[in-house]
């Protein structure tokens, strides 16, 4: 199909004045334009995805890229070895079901805390896509930080982008099985470092460090490990932008967050258009020529090989590549830059961006409270828990004086980091004699089970289901405490 | 399942299998590819075009493994599968293996004393567990009894507290019979006995029925009871001069049981807990009445 793709075409005369490494012929380049296909009348239901070999660029927003990626990487592959407290600053004890996060241990209990802090995330999202668009897309994915390290190895490995074009249109040779070795050497060693990392995250790091390399560590760990060692060399090195176009929700709903005030990459049509190539000194205007000159560099450096000079498209993920890119062309032409720029569509059809619109700040606003909230209920959370299960294989005992007796399982759970002393105590019945432990002592993270039998005289009897509530209370911290609801029953008068 | 049905369920499935097989193969290929079935609706037309190969591909896959599966695992009328699996089977195994995972943690105590092993608090909290899941839904969580039920945390004890005692309860099981004096003595010989058990357990009595009483209670009760009606052991006979009952100190309840008799059963736990179980039980409950 990319035969007959108009790309070609127009790339027969791409050759730009004055830069001096552009595609030589035709056949070196890989028609983007894949995506129109939809409208010819017969279509193979099941396309075969079209190899994309992105240019490398270098500009203002690459070096933006470099910077937010590069923290975030070094983070990712970081924290695993940082120690608080003389433990794992960040590990996720499945087997223990506790969670560690920095200060905080999390107990599966905590699990809203957790879907409340995905839907700040969420909202987090939706507010700055409002605002900048998919930047969380471009900048900050780790399916694009990681495609684009990717990149970078097929760069060094096998060359830059005619080259590899080049290289993988070569018959088998020596050179080109050695280059193809080096580079799915590296991408699978990135793919095991980034499996491995993943893992410190679930197991103690360090013993999983000596552990694993002394062929002594647990099954599970060797099995995941592969698994995200694989899943990461096919996501990196070939799915990539296939992900971001037929998998990722985000980009497919985006729309919604979209306005005609939220910045995009977009190509400036009426300073562009017409297109055509052009010698560096004509007069290109007298001509009737706009300021593109029709180099495709836009096209070769996009990750998902698509043309932005059609407009704003699901696919473009606002990396930039191509505003550098055009940015670079636009230098060296002498034209002033920003043919390809952030912009909004607003600006585009000459109003003024609105920032301050009802979206942004109804997002903020929900954002700001629920952050508060969510730090609120973090710190104030009692590592303390109470449950109370009553005996349920007779209603109520009589004791050998007459008096009811209702037995009463009480689960105390101290989740802090040291152990504790805990008062036990009950509210709800006016006169009643507690037979168990009342003063306890719980160790650190442990469930203790105190048994105890709740004695009420039988004149005290006023109905026969009464409400009651356990209490538990820390003894050095009277701040810290739990309550679990129950009943005392007795004979029905 | 009659041969009837075993024969009806195996052809019913062979049969389906091989037709879904000839419809998949026969349908492989089209020989009106690129042209239309005919079928419109709406304006839409469908294409009269072959399956594709990895759908193809995957439908073979999931035959082959459907055939695997009838010849492995019990699918084929009265067929067990060659793998002669069940789920009684697989439960067992499954027991066993936990068995096999957690049976080291129980056996590091197996050693150790009943008479020192009460006192390790890690051992007991296992203990606690134990008895929660077998034995508290009788004796209550906090193993204070119930009606008819004995109280495990006194120092009173049907059959013994020592720990071989205690551990043959658990064990073996207990069956603690009282005879039905209602058909041997008349009702002024039963009124004398309760009235003497009133008595000697220091409740409000009539002292003349009493004195009766202590004639029939000589007569037949302490037999088993013991002279003073203080128990005995070897028939799990309860002291009777103390103020704990294990069905209450109403007069109707001490009546009851003379009367009709009573049929208590501890059921023989060794059918269903490990050794080493068993010997934290008997910790746990040895410990209940001393710590």
């Amino acid at each position: 199909m990319s035969t007959d793709s108009p790309e070609t075409e127009l790339s027969a005369q791409s050759k730009p004045a004055g830069i001096s490494d552009y595609p030589e012929t035709s056949d070196d380049l890989i028609a983007s334009d894949q995506l129109g296909l939809a409208e010819l009348a017969e279509v193979d239901l099941y396309q075969k995805r079209e190899k994309i070999y992105t240019r490398r660029i270098e500009g203002f927003f690459q070096r933006i890229r470099l910077y937010t990626g590069w923290p975030l990487l070094l983070a990712y592959f970081l924290l695993p070895w940082m120690q608080i407290d003389g433990r794992q600053a960040l590990l996720f004890d499945m087997p223990a079901r506790k969670f560690y996060v920095f200060w905080f241990t999390f107990w599966p209990q905590d699990f809203p805390l957790l879907a409340w802090l995905m839907i700040i995330a969420a909202f987090g999202l939706f507010a700055i896509t409002n605002f900048a668009g998919r930047v969380w897309c471009g900048y900050t994915c780790p399916q694009t930080v990681w495609t684009a390290i990717y990149m970078w190895v097929e760069q060094i490995t096998e060359g830059d982008r005619n080259k590899r074009i080049k290289l993988d249109k070569q018959p088998s040779s020596l050179g080109k099985f050695i280059k193809k070795f080096f580079k799915h050497s590296m991408w699978f060693g990135f793919a095991f470092l980034t499996g491995f990392t993943f893992i410190a995250y679930f197991t103690p790091a360090k013993t999983m460090l000596v552990e694993f390399f002394t062929a002594s560590d647990a099954l599970w760990v060797y099995a995941w490990v592969l698994f995200f060692t694989l899943a990461t060399y096919l996501n990196a090195g070939y799915l990539r932008e296939q992900v971001c176009m037929y998998m990722c929700p985000y980009a497919r709903f985006q729309s919604a967050m979209f306005d005609s005030d939220t910045m995009v990459v977009s190509y400036d049509e009426a300073r562009g258009e017409p297109r055509g190539s052009r010698k560096k000194t004509e007069d290109y205007r007298a001509q009737g020529k706009g300021d593109c000159i029709d180099c495709e560099l836009c096209v070769q450096v996009c990750p998902t090989g698509i043309d932005i000079r059609e407009g704003l498209q699901y696919q473009c993920i606002t990396c930039a590549l191509c505003i550098d890119a055009c940015d670079s062309v636009m230098d060296k032409m002498g034209y002033p830059r920003g043919l390809v720029r952030y912009t909004t569509k607003t600006n585009l059809a000459g109003g003024k961006t609105r920032i301050l619109r009802p979206k942004i700040v109804g997002y903020s606003f929900i954002i700001l409270i629920m952050t508060g909230l969510f730090l609120f209920t973090i710190g104030t959370r009692d590592p303390l828990r109470l449950d109370v299960i009553r005996d349920r294989a007779d209603l109520y005992d009589v004791a050998a004086d007459g008096s009811i007796e209702n037995v009463y399982e009480l689960r105390v759970l101290n989740m802090a980091e040291h152990p504790a002393d805990f008062e036990l105590s009950l509210v709800g019945l006016e006169q009643y004699i507690w037979l168990g432990p009342q003063q306890v002592s719980v160790g650190s993270g442990d469930t203790a089970i105190y048994p105890v039998r709740i004695q009420v005289p039988a004149d005290q009897i006023d109905i026969a289901v009464q409400e009651i509530q356990f209490e538990v209370v820390s003894t050095e911290q009277q701040n810290i405490s739990a309550i679990s609801e129950s009943r005392f029953i007795g004979p029905f008068n | 399942m009659s041969n009837f049905w075993s024969a009806w369920i195996i052809i019913l499935t062979v049969v389906t299998l091989l037709l879904n097989l000839w419809i998949l193969l026969a349908n492989r290929k089209s020989t009106n590819a690129g042209g239309t079935t005919g079928h419109i609706h709406d304006g839409i037309e469908e294409y009269d075009n072959p399956l594709p190969q990895w759908w193809l591909i995957l439908f073979l896959g999931t035959m082959i493994f459907g055939a695997g599966y009838l010849v492995a695992f019990p699918g084929l009328g009265k067929f067990p599968g060659i793998l002669n699996w069940t789920t009684v089977g697989s439960y067992e195994t499954q027991i066993a293996k936990a068995e096999e995972q957690y049976a080291p943690l129980y056996a590091q105590y197996a050693a150790t004393p009943v008479e020192q092993l009460y006192r390790i608090p890690e051992a007991m909290k296992m203990a606690q567990r134990i008895f929660g899941n077998n034995c508290a839904q009788c004796h209550g969580s906090d193993a204070g009894g119930a009606f008819g039920f004995p109280n495990l945390t006194d120092d009173d004890w049907l059959w013994g507290g020592d720990a071989h005692q205690i551990r043959t309860t658990i064990s073996q099981g207990r069956t603690g019979v009282m005879t039905a004096w209602g058909g041997i003595l008349n009702t002024e010989q039963v009124d004398g006995a309760i009235a003497y058990l009133q008595q000697i357990s220091g409740q409000n009595h009539d002292q003349q029925l009493a004195d009766l009483g202590e004639g029939v209670f000589s007569t037949y009760c302490m037999v088993c009871h013991g002279a003073t009606g203080e128990g005995n052991i070897l028939f799990g006979a309860p002291n009777l001069t103390d103020d704990i009952w294990l069905y209450g100190p109403d007069e109707v309840w001490i009546r009851q049981a003379v009367v009709v008799g009573r049929n208590n059963q501890m059921p023989a736990h060794n059918v269903l807990l490990s050794e080493d179980k068993i010997h934290l039980l008997t910790a746990y409950v040895y410990g209940l009445s001393r710590n």
